[in-house]
């Protein structure tokens, strides 16, 4: 195995305020090979954001200290001098964020803002390869687009324009937080469909922050599972999605309101909310909201179970050398499973 | 019926420049107790006439009945009773509740001010709305910032029931909330409808969504109506190429599993292998 482009190791991020110490991010260990496409998933709160930033030291530094490893390309970034550290934001790991009316300046010309990615360039050059960044982007009229402000843009539009400065510095990573969350259905779509076609294109690997399961199951790899600053269970997409072994992954599946379902089908929520950072709960952080708990769930730190290329971070049960029937399992606590799905 | 709207248009003027036919000839009805959903993309005009219904937008052509009276000739008494029985839930949950008043001085203003309650029977209806959105009584005294958004959603339901209502409009209410907030937002959604017989009109761009709630669909481009019937008919064999455009772009986890040859059924069996 060739050394993968990405290797997060224990990655902690804990915040000081106060005299408070948090610790949002508990030792989260991930890996992106060249070209790969992998996904975080997991709820508001679950430190997804935060691990992102962490991996080029953009977490805010007065406040938060990052510890573990971030291996890019096997240098640390955490210990980077500021010189080598700006080289990588940009050239090695690149940013697309949520909200692109707010991470563009409003009071700059879409092309200025590209310029400012391509230091390297002459100026008189700058102009022209803003353009050429921006038909990447499949934008209607690019010129025209290159002399606009954000806000003359549709949230569609200046995502794009987020992808092209994205893009500027040929990153080998592009890491991609909820890059479509404020986008309606069909431009996500279409941003979506940019990105995958860009990032084969350039040979970029995908890091994709979301909460969408459903782009997820369609687009990505491997995923990496979080819940309250862990890494809860990882894998093949098509592996964990279609046979989770984590509760909470099969949580998540279960809410989701599906298209083949029949109408007036009451979906299983998971009880409960992600716990906050200054109260992570003694065991597994996910055990007050579980539905098939044991008492060491509540004390005890559950073991990282490797099989078969997955990870899961769960005690193991009692195998179940009896099949037992699906409401006994999924209906515990007395519910029943809600989804109803084209059997194999 | 409840709603009955007829060839319905929306058009904003603006000095100076081109007028904007937001809504242009819609129409359709929704019957006591029955849910439609409105899907489309932003700028079709779902918002443009989520506000003509509830009186906020007058429309600039076409008819809008509620229970066969005219909006536009009600009387004031009326016109009164239909703001009180036609609410609206918003997107954004936390933005849509006074940030300076508790959980419990937002659900007794509306009770004060359309005389819902006699004074001394107020503290015990809100306390019956907490208790018929799922909340505990512990929300009372805190502000919007301090409880989730899910929470706050909540609230604004707890709201619209104090006034009785007969028809909600949801405009994306589940849209900025995580899966699993969301999955008991919509289970709220629907027990209330059973319950109270209350009409829903749901506007989202989640098809899933749409799917799960409502019995009848209208699909919206452009300020029209391109397709509308029964959700299962619309969904499953879709007549128009737009309708077609937008379910393919719905990112649906157990499509895209059988896309890639797996079956989705960790539900059935549920063993967590």
């Amino acid at each position: 195995m060739s050394v993968p482009l990405l290797q997060v190791v224990n990655l902690a991020v804990t915040f000081r305020q106060e005299g408070v110490e948090t610790t949002p991010v508990r030792s989260v260990s991930l890996t992106v090979h060249a070209g790969e496409r992998v996904a975080v998933v997991g709820e508001s709160g679950c430190g997804k954001s935060l691990t992102a930033l962490a991996l080029t030291r953009l977490s805010p530094t007065d406040r938060a200290r990052v510890s573990g490893r971030v291996l890019f390309e096997g240098t640390d970034t955490l210990t980077l001098g500021t010189r080598a550290l700006t080289r990588v934001r940009g050239q090695g790991i690149a940013y697309v964020f949520q909200d692109p009316t707010a991470s563009l300046n409003p009071v700059m010309r879409v092309s200025d803002q590209i310029a400012e990615c391509l230091p390297d360039l002459r100026r008189a050059d700058r102009l022209a390869a803003a353009i050429d960044l921006l038909t990447k982007t499949g934008l209607p009229d690019p010129a025209r687009a290159a002399r606009a402000y954000p806000c003359e843009l549709s949230g569609g539009q200046q995502q794009r324009v987020m992808l092209a400065m994205a893009l500027a510095a040929r990153p080998k990573l592009l890491v991609s937080d909820e890059p479509t969350t404020a986008l309606d259905v069909t431009t996500q779509r279409h941003v979506l469909n940019l990105i995958d076609d860009l990032t084969d294109a350039y040979n970029m690997a995908v890091l994709l922050i979301t909460h969408n399961l459903g782009l997820v199951a369609g687009r990505m790899e491997r995923v990496y599972v979080m819940y309250a600053g862990q890494v809860v269970e990882s894998g093949a997409v098509t592996d964990v999605l279609a046979r989770p072994r984590h509760p909470y992954t099969r949580g998540l599946l279960s809410a989701v309101p599906l298209l083949d379902a029949p109408r007036n089908t009451p979906l299983q929520d998971i009880p409960g909310t992600v716990p906050s950072p200054d109260a992570w709960p003694a065991g597994c952080a996910f055990a007050p909201r579980c539905t098939d708990d044991e008492p060491r769930c509540h004390t005890d730190q559950p073991p990282e179970t490797l099989a078969d290329g997955r990870m899961h971070r769960c005690w193991p049960r009692p195998q179940t050398g009896q099949q037992k029937t699906p409401t006994a399992l999924c209906g515990s606590r007395g519910r029943s499973p809600s989804i109803a799905l084209p059997q194999p | 019926m409840l709603l009955n709207i007829q060839n319905l248009h929306v058009t904003y003027y603006s000095p100076g420049q081109k007028p904007v036919e937001a809504v242009r000839g819609v129409s359709f009805s929704v019957g006591a107790g029955e849910s439609l959903g409105i899907v489309g993309e932003s700028g079709c005009g779902k918002s443009s006439l989520a506000k003509t219904i509830i009186g906020l937008q007058p429309p600039s052509a076409g008819s809008l009945r509620f229970e066969g009276q005219e909006l536009g000739s009600m009387k004031p008494a009326a016109f009164r009773h239909y703001r009180r029985v036609v609410q609206m839930i918003f997107q954004d949950a936390v933005g849509s509740i006074n940030p300076r008043m508790t959980v419990r001085q937002t659900l007794e203003e509306v009770l004060h001010v359309h005389q819902m309650v006699p004074a001394g029977r107020v503290a015990g209806r809100v306390r019956e709305l907490l208790d018929r959105v799922g909340l505990p009584e512990t929300v009372l005294d805190a502000y919007p910032r301090e409880i989730s958004g899910g929470q706050c959603q909540r609230i604004s339901f707890a709201r619209c029931l104090a006034l009785e209502p007969r028809l909600i409009i949801a405009d994306e209410p589940v849209s900025a909330l995580d899966v699993s907030v969301q999955a008991r937002i919509l289970n709220l959604v629907r027990t209330l409808q059973k319950e109270l017989d209350l009409a829903i009109i749901l506007i989202s761009h989640d098809l899933a969504v749409v799917r799960n709630i409502c019995d009848r669909v209208a699909v919206m481009y452009a300020g029209q109506f391109v397709e509308s019937g029964p959700s299962a008919n619309v969904l499953d064999a879709p007549q128009h190429a737009y309708t077609r455009e937008l379910l393919a772009a719905v990112p649906d986890v157990g499509r895209a599993l059988k896309e890639r040859g797996r079956t989705h059924r960790f539900a059935p069996t549920c063993t967590g292998e």
